[in-house]
């Protein structure tokens, strides 16, 4: 075998990746030839300094919480499609079964009374996503990317990364100091995600813009012994979600909008 | 298959290996912010032809949609930069003698030098070794990942380990 040979199988060699026959023709050159054995020598210890230095970089836990539900939001999109055929179907029943004044009517009617039925279906929805965004941030170590209690430190650092603007409060003297935020990801966007304590627990609360609701709060839904729950204001949708007990958690958020209308903008 | 057991099946098999894609991704990009935006994309885009996948290395499949999904996006946001276009048959790997400086400069090499030894080697030297190295593939995989013949693989990664070691030589014997 000659060196030119040799040499252009030397990675191969080294990596295992050559059959035996060839193997053994290299073996038998390298013993005699300096310059390949040299070669060699070289090629391992690139090798082996690369490895050692363990270079490889872990993905963020962020990154894998904003595929899943990006995942999850992909999937969603095709019921939502088949949700409103269904609502189509009916429409059509309606249709048949009477007169133009009366399918009027119906319709109307129909529309109002499915309207909720829609709204719950997105609220339990983004309450299962609420919920498994909570037990990631816990889970995965990645509660906060900013840590801070002082809320003139959290705020600017939302603003700079969101193209929204979040209220941000510190409870501290009521029993739930702000600990920090983080950017989420939630009905295919990213949220705030205000990191709140109590004692040993955490709440997290995620808030985004949402124009089209009026200011309101829905009842704590409970989870697998956590407590969801959801309110809108000022043109912004929250959702607060921690394992402290429901009547806790909306005493928290009462605190939360009382300071909201008391402060003077 | 019902979309949830769809995408079960699909964080099931593809999503362990999202390590691997973000690794590519950030030796490739060379940054973290444009690697998450990759592996993120190609996630999606391997989520969206999840049908085609058909067995086999369900990481060598990924990463082929990391590595392509890479590249035109290297080639849209950095005309200018990194793709150095590497003619095989040109570059010849200079053969050095006199290994005994060189031993020491690898020996020394902390992390960080390494890591920008690294990234300033040509693309393809580079995910050749990032796959080999870093995530132990073998050459078949490798060259399937990289759509080359496996000795072009093994060429690549002689070609890269050499340079590497010349490049750390060079910055050594800056540094002293």
């Amino acid at each position: 075998m000659s060196c030119d040979l040799t040499q252009h199988f030397v990675p191969g060699y080294m990596d295992g990746e050559l059959d035996l026959v060839r193997t053994i023709e290299m073996e038998t050159h390298l013993k005699d030839c300096p310059v390949c054995a040299q070669k060699l020598e070289d090629q391992q210890g690139v090798r082996a300094v690369i490895r050692r230095s363990s270079l490889a970089y872990v993905a963020p836990a962020v990154l894998r919480g904003r595929i899943q539900s990006s995942l999850r939001a992909s999937a969603k999109t095709d019921n939502e499609v088949r949700e409103s055929g269904i609502q189509w179907r009916s429409l059509h029943v309606f249709r048949w079964a009477g007169a133009v004044a009366v399918l009027v009517l119906f319709s109307l009617n129909g529309w109002q009374l499915t309207a909720p039925l829609r709204e719950t279906f997105t609220d339990q929805r983004l309450a299962a996503e609420v919920f498994s965004s909570h037990v990631r941030s816990l889970e995965a170590n990645h509660l906060m990317d900013v840590v801070s209690t002082d809320q003139h430190t959290v705020k600017p650092w939302f603003d700079a990364k969101l193209d929204f603007s979040p209220p941000v409060e510190d409870l501290a003297s009521n029993g739930f100091p702000l600990v920090g935020g983080r950017l989420d990801y939630l009905e295919g966007r990213e949220v705030a995600a205000l990191v709140y304590q109590r004692r040993n627990h955490f709440i997290n609360v995620f808030v985004w813009p949402d124009s089209n609701k009026t200011n309101s709060i829905q009842p704590v839904k409970s989870r697998q012994g956590y407590s969801i729950m959801r309110w809108s204001r000022d043109g912004f949708q929250c959702w607060a979600v921690s394992d402290i007990t429901g009547s806790e958690l909306a005493e928290f958020i009462r605190l939360l909008e009382n300071y909201n209308s008391s402060e003077p903008n | 298959m019902s979309d949830t057991a769809r995408r079960e099946r699909f964080e099931e098999t593809v999503l362990p290996h999202l390590d691997a894609a973000y690794n590519l991704a950030r030796w490739l990009t060379r940054n973290d912010q444009d690697a998450q935006d990759v592996a993120q994309e190609a996630c999606l885009r391997a989520f969206r032809f999840f049908d085609r996948y058909q067995g086999g290395s369900a990481r060598a499949w990924l990463l082929t949609i990391v590595r392509n999904t890479c590249y035109t996006w290297l080639h849209k946001n950095r005309q200018s930069d990194s793709t150095e276009l590497f003619d095989e048959e040109i570059h010849h790997p200079e053969l050095s003698g006199g290994a005994d400086p060189e031993v020491q400069a690898l020996a020394a090499a902390d992390k960080e030098t390494l890591s920008r030894a690294l990234e300033e080697l040509p693309d393809v030297f580079r995910e050749a070794l990032v796959l080999r190295e870093m995530e132990g593939m073998s050459y078949r995989e490798i060259a399937d990942v990289t759509a080359v013949s496996l000795g072009t693989v093994m060429s690549r990664l002689a070609r890269g380990r050499t340079r590497l070691r010349q490049s750390l030589t060079a910055e050594l014997s800056r540094g002293f």
